[in-house]
């Protein structure tokens, strides 16, 4: 751990400076009273292009993001460079659909994505629906971003849980605090930081190895030793389909999860979305050439730590000792830069795991409290109370996360994080195409729903997860081992697989669309539609677009609000 | 609810004339057979990264022009 004190140093100097920008937070741009959900919630749903540009791109470009997709690559190759058609596909998408969203919003004071739904479909059921999916594909990846600080720690050579714990409490503390504007704040040192690394290291490393050439013929090379014909600086024939498919599944899962929403509506007009939506790629390009990290890892002979467990195949037979593919990025990091420049990378990766889980913690506490308890435990809630019933979530969700850290193995998480792209994904016929039409039935986007979740559920426990020896294939694990899913286990004949979300997702509409027709035939009363067409393409300015206060209820309306 | 009309101003429709250029990107990247191989390279990097990565300004150009068009068409209206 000697070896390890300049790192040490510089990393908690810029990690303890960052928290305290996180207590500042509260003061900036203040509002008059904090006691509101708009405030707490949304930063005051005010943020112009620049602020919006960090905050997005602190929240979808998460640590997670820079330990593990390197890592995707240094094991597997080309199937791990899907993160870059993914983001290529996402912008346009929210570019159409979240703008929409943005503008009912602003008309109507959503503040979750169930809110919307709520108010398009006349049904509070439905809303709880999309908001428990929400909050419960949301938890995990709060929990991911622990692992991506426990990765740069394990690195560095400390273990035991206190440092983690004191992360945390720190990140707890300050979003309490100061809401949105914690990580809206912290977001610019974030992504600067991250620059910096990124672009020194896409520089600096192969200049040092000898140059792209010689970084991809030691991955060719290492790749073509290896027994598994699935890897390789190029995809597999068999593996095409599931590359589309994760890039564009993930894409759809982006936008539905409630982070990415709570981003979107909290900056001030429709120019802010569409400048952020032309300028946000800026991002994907970091994130090409973060991904190929992972083959200078392979050029440089980096070697990820083990975690001291064995891996053995359930037929019994041992592989060989399991390792920690998320070390491999900090790992290389430490062999690269001197030790100064490392402490900065590490400090980086650790407060990009803090922006996003704020953010996320806070979207899954605005939903707890306006679809779980404004609609069914206190509907005569006040602003001020909306504003600490979600306070005291955003704790909660946090805890909760810190536990299964904890408690669990870190695995878990990952698993769950899956599953958590698979399921937020069944909320796309209400939330996504909710937006466009108010063709289906209540009733048909809830059976769809529980289609989707059924089939993606079952799909994902069918993926077991193998390793390739050189005695052939051995299965490590039977089920939840991946996402993707073999088209031969639906009886047709080839090997192509394909992306569970995405075939969940299908299954869920398909559902979404006869019970709609079955309702609609049945004559079975359908809620009411709160939304007009034209609060779609409502911008700030426009006279429907209200002021902040509208939805306040009488109560609290005499007192003046001042923003 | 009662339905207040209001005018939802032209330049917002026209400026879905255009949206059909945000559908360049995502065609780009749908078909990975169209760029999964290694030649031609281009500073020792394979077709299928710098593919990929050239996508990216392709896609920012084509999202501007969607977000200018639709500016133009405002301030060029009667306001």
């Amino acid at each position: 751990m000697s070896a390890h004190v300049v790192e040490i140093g510089v990393f908690v100097a810029l990690f303890v400076a960052v928290s305290v920008l996180g207590f500042v937070a509260a003061r900036w741009r203040r509002p008059s009273s904090m006691e509101h959900l708009d405030e707490w919630g949304l930063g005051g749903r005010n943020f112009g292009s620049w602020i919006t540009w960090f905050l997005i791109g602190g929240d979808l470009y998460t640590a997670y993001t820079f330990v593990a997709v390197p890592a995707l690559i240094f094991g597997a190759g080309a199937a791990g460079f899907f993160a870059v058609p993914y983001t290529i596909v996402v912008y346009p998408m929210v570019f159409y659909v979240l703008l929409r969203l943005w503008s009912v919003s602003h008309v109507h004071g959503f503040v979750t994505p169930a809110d919307f739904v709520r108010a398009r479909f006349g049904s509070p059921s439905l809303a709880l629906v999309v908001a428990l999916t929400g909050i419960i594909a949301t938890m995990p990846y709060i929990a991911l971003q622990l692992v991506g600080i426990e990765a740069v720690l394990k690195t560095l050579g400390v273990t035991g849980h206190v440092p983690i714990i004191i992360a945390f409490v720190i990140l707890a503390a300050y979003t309490y605090n100061s809401g949105l504007r914690a990580p809206a704040l912290i977001a610019f040192v974030k992504d600067a930081l991250i620059y910096l690394v990124v672009l020194v290291a896409v520089i600096w490393i192969p200049a040092k190895l000898g140059g792209w050439n010689v970084i991809f013929h030691a991955a060719d090379a290492t790749f073509a030793k290896t027994p598994n014909p699935g890897d390789g600086s190029l995809l597999a024939p068999a593996s095409q389909l599931q590359y589309a498919t994760l890039a564009f599944g993930s894409a759809l899962a982006l936008f539905l999860y409630p982070h990415s929403v709570t981003g979107v509506l909290a900056s001030k007009d429709r120019g802010t979305i569409k400048r952020n939506m032309a300028a946000l790629p800026a991002y994907s390009f970091l994130l090409g050439l973060l991904a190929l990290l992972g083959y200078m890892a392979i050029a440089a002979g980096t070697k990820p730590l083990p975690t001291g467990a064995t891996l053995t195949a359930t037929d019994g037979t041992v592989i060989g000792p399991k390792t920690d593919g998320n070390t491999v990025i900090p790992l290389l990091f430490d062999q690269m830069f001197p030790h100064w420049f490392t402490g900065v990378a590490f400090a980086a990766v650790a407060i990009g795991a803090l922006v996003p889980a704020a953010i996320m913690s806070i979207a899954a506490a605005n939903l707890w409290t306006r679809n779980v308890y404004r609609e069914y435990l206190r509907p005569d809630a006040t602003p001020a109370q909306e504003a600490r019933s979600s306070k005291i979530a955003s704790l909660v969700v946090k805890l909760g996360a810190l536990v299964a850290i904890l408690a669990l193995d870190p695995q878990f998480s990952i698993d769950l994080q899956l599953i958590g792209g698979v399921i937020i994904l069944q909320t796309l016929p209400a939330v996504g195409l909710g937006l466009f039409t108010r063709w289906f039935h209540r009733g048909g986007l809830v059976a769809g729903w529980a289609a989707g979740m059924l089939a993606g559920g079952w799909m994902l426990w069918k993926v077991p997860q193998t390793v390739v020896t050189a005695g052939g294939p051995k299965v490590v694990r039977e089920h939840f081992g991946g996402s993707a899913f073999k088209l031969g286990e639906l009886g047709f004949d080839t090997t192509l697989t394909v992306y569970v979300g995405f075939l969940a997702v299908v299954v869920n509409l398909l559902v979404a669309v006869v019970a709609t027709m079955g309702l609609r035939a049945g004559g079975v009363a359908d809620g009411e539609d709160a939304t007009r067409s034209g609060d779609y393409e409502a911008d700030a300015g426009d006279p429907q677009v209200h002021g902040l206060d509208v939805h306040l209820p009488e109560s609290i309306k005499q007192e003046p609000v001042q923003y | 609810m009662t339905d207040t009309p209001y005018e939802v101003t032209a330049d917002r429709r026209a400026s879905h004339a255009l949206a059909w250029l945000l559908l360049v990107p995502v065609l780009l990247v749908a078909y990975p057979p169209l760029y999964n191989r290694s030649d031609p390279q281009l500073f020792g990097v394979p077709f299928f990264y710098w593919y990929q990565l050239a996508v990216i300004p392709v896609s920012v150009v084509c999202t501007a022009a969607v977000y200018r068009a639709g500016r133009r068409r405002r301030s060029g209206g009667s306001r």
